[in-house]
């Protein structure tokens, strides 16, 4: 580039000549110059800016048009990924303790019309109602030849029904794939499953839903796509369940009782290991809830974790631990049972008169209200209330299905001394079946609390200490001397030493003035092996009578006791329980010296 | 010089052309696999959920339990029972076989008919 000098010879010497200041002309140029740079340096900035410009208005439309593209587009599936084996779309299977499906989905189809784009509405009509009988045609007419565009004809489809409506050949009668829940075993454990429902419905899937048991309880889990299919495993054993329910159901036959219910439960894990409430229903057609009526004549009613029942002499065993635990009694103790006791305006009389003594383990074994009601009276309505917290049976369970909120036990409004008698043999409190298997397996298992629980569990439970080891093992004995001797006779089975105490207790009257004189709730709390127990079986029976004698016989120990025992010689060898020789009782052997 | 890596050049860019055009349908190829893989996967997953639950339903207890009813006269099966459970030691040894006899009446065996 050839720069303008900034003092031209020529220039200067002719200013010269003139006289002029040839400084002038410098400074000229050099203002010249720095106007032509800025021009320069202005262009190229320009310039810069635009390209700048273009450059963002570039990358912006890109990032616009591809969200656009973004949301416009259908998604779909990523295709290279492996991801799609740990991501599953269905409900997860429900399954017993060693793996057998209690639950699983099956595909059907649904079958929905869109009228407008059929050929020959009536023909399909009367196809369809020739196909179901529960359809009417001439409501399938109106519907098709109406104003609508869109209408559910069936919500599910067995194969051949499909195929059958395929026949009809009507390009407006279409199929969306739905997935059904299936129940395999029919009404088995029926109360624990529930059942489901569909939630929100779309032609191309529906949402199912629990309705009960443990399908409401894990729905959230049970749906989590994230868990990629892994079954629930519930601590059930199909097995031992399909026994109990099927010696129940025969048992509630036999002695024509109203209902029957059963819990079978580890003692050390807290672990249900069977539980059944009888009538039942199929929860792959759950009826609907009953709209009158009492609430347990449905079959929807589950008996052990709803039914809230006062429970009888088995809770005796309660006010007899607790006397130990303090130290008041040993099992060798004379009380006074003088029958009928009176306190007050009341008189709290045996089922039959025992005598004026008995020890405190004859107390249990003849199951003598006198005898408990004067021990719980020197323990007192305070130590009483603490004692039965403790074990859980003034609170709800912990249980793990919905309808276990609905267990809530009832308590006298007020827990005057008369209550603290009654309660001590059962009556004035009421609470469910599995309250009390939860308790007695506190009772037996060394005296750790226990919370009963549906889930598999990996060992036991180590609860907070109730009573100790020792009153625990005397309790046993007293338990097993009841069956070997006392009011549970019928329920010795061989080679399982069966512990275990009865309740029978009168119903009260539904207007709630006083009792039924002949309805009778029969409760057996049985305990096995009680040398060294390890299964609890609640077993209760409702408006149960044995006809054989000359008179009817509603007492546990006719009706509820030859149940239960069924129920441990089916079960017992089924849990891998050898009959084996109850250890004897060692003779005292007193150390004396002279 | 130049010329000579121009058309150097030229042919490279030629090579990676071809090189990523058959990339590019390779890798469509492959997607395609996957993609037919994992339906095929789908639908085994749907036939393998169908056929546990049929196992499972054809298993029901009550229907096992009819079974053995049903079949009683050949199969003779009962519940479970405490009296089953045995002891090992009133499980019987196993008698011993009978030595085989001396042999008193030899045949003469060769095995030359057997070569070609």
């Amino acid at each position: 580039m050839i720069r303008t000098p900034l003092r031209p010879l020529a220039r200067v010497l002719e200013a010269r000549a003139k006289g002029d200041n040839p400084d002038a002309i410098e400074r000229e140029n050099l203002r010249l110059r720095h106007e032509e740079m800025r021009d320069r340096a202005r262009q190229r900035a320009e310039g810069r800016l635009l390209v700048l410009g273009v450059l963002f208005v570039c990358a912006f439309t890109m990032v616009g048009a591809r969200m656009g593209l973004l949301a416009a587009s259908e998604p779909s599936e990523p295709r290279a990924s492996a991801a799609g084996a740990d991501i599953q779309a269905l409900r997860a299977d429900i399954v017993d303790r060693q793996g057998r499906v209690l639950a699983t989905n099956l595909e059907t189809f649904s079958l929905y019309a869109q009228p407008h784009m059929m050929v020959d509405p009536e023909q399909a009509a009367t196809e369809l109602a020739r196909i179901f009988p529960d359809l009417d045609r001439e409501d399938l007419v109106r519907d098709f030849t109406g104003t609508r565009k869109f209408l559910w004809i069936k919500r599910r489809l067995s194969p051949e029904q499909k195929q059958a409506v395929h026949d009809i050949g009507d390009p407006g009668l279409l199929f969306g794939p739905r997935d059904m829940r299936l129940y395999p075993n029919g009404t088995l454990a029926a109360h624990v499953l529930g059942g489901a429902g569909f939630g929100r419905e779309g032609v191309h899937a529906a949402e199912v839903i629990g309705v009960a048991g443990v399908e409401q309880t894990f729905d959230a889990q049970l749906r989590d796509p994230a868990r990629a299919g892994e079954p629930l495993q519930l601590s059930l054993d199909l097995t031992i369940q399909a026994a109990t329910e099927e010696v129940l159901l025969g048992g509630m036959r036999l002695l024509n009782a109203k209902g029957a219910a059963a819990v079978l439960m580890d003692v050390h894990t807290g672990e249900v290991i069977s539980i059944a409430s009888l009538p039942d229903f199929d929860p792959n057609d759950r009826p609907l809830p009953p709209t009158k009526g009492r609430p347990d004549d449905s079959p929807l009613f589950n008996r052990v974790v709803q039914g809230v029942y006062e429970l009888g002499s088995t809770f005796k065993i309660f006010t007899i631990a607790q006397a130990l635990e303090m130290g008041m009694v040993t099992p060798d103790t004379i009380i006074n049972t003088k029958s009928p006791m009176t306190w007050g305006r009341h008189r709290i009389s045996d089922f039959r008169n025992y005598g004026p003594e008995l020890t405190v383990s004859e107390v249990i074994e003849k199951s003598s209200n006198v005898g408990t009601a004067r021990i719980a009276v020197d323990i007192g309505a305070e130590r009483q209330r603490e004692f039965l917290g403790q074990l859980g049976l003034l609170e709800t369970t912990t249980f793990e299905m919905v309808e276990a909120r609905g267990g809530k036990p009832l308590l006298p409004p007020r827990w005057s001394e008369l209550s603290t008698m009654t309660i001590s043999y059962g009556h004035g409190l009421s609470a469910t079946p599995l309250h009390l298997a939860a308790a007695y397996a506190t009772m037996v298992n060394g005296g750790t609390k226990i919370e009963p629980t549906l889930m598999r569990q990996n060992g036991p439970q180590y609860g907070a200490r109730v009573i100790s080891e020792k009153t625990s093992e005397q309790l046993r004995r007293m338990l097993r001397l009841t069956v070997s001797q006392g009011t549970a006779s019928f329920g010795d089975v061989p080679g399982y030493a069966v512990g275990g105490k009865t309740g029978s207790a009168d119903k009260p009257r539904i207007d709630g003035r006083g009792y039924e004189k002949e309805k009778v709730l029969a409760t057996f709390a049985a305990v096995f092996p009680s040398h060294d127990p390890k299964y609890v079986l609640i077993v209760t029976l409702d408006e149960a009578v044995e006809t054989s004698g000359s008179e009817p016989r509603r007492t546990a120990g006719w009706t509820a006791v030859p149940v239960a025992a069924e129920v441990i010689r089916r079960v017992a060898p089924l849990l891998g329980l050898r009959p084996e020789i109850e250890p004897a009782e060692l003779t005292g052997i007193t150390l004396t010296s002279n | 010089m130049r010329s000579v890596l121009f058309v150097l050049t030229a042919c490279a860019v030629i090579g990676l052309a071809f090189w990523a055009y058959r990339e590019n349908y390779r890798t469509q190829q492959a997607l395609n696999v996957t993609e037919r893989l994992q339906r095929d996967i789908g639908a085994s997953r749907a036939r393998l959920a169908v056929l546990r639950a049929e196992w499972a339903y054809l298993n029901r207890p009550a229907r096992l339990r009819d079974l053995a009813d049903l079949n009683f006269d050949s199969l003779g099966l009962m519940p479970m029972a405490p009296e089953q459970f045995g002891r090992i030691d009133q499980v019987a040894y196993p008698l011993e076989e009978e030595e085989l006899l001396p042999i008193t009446d030899p045949i003469e065996v060769s095995n030359l008919g057997g070569r070609p």
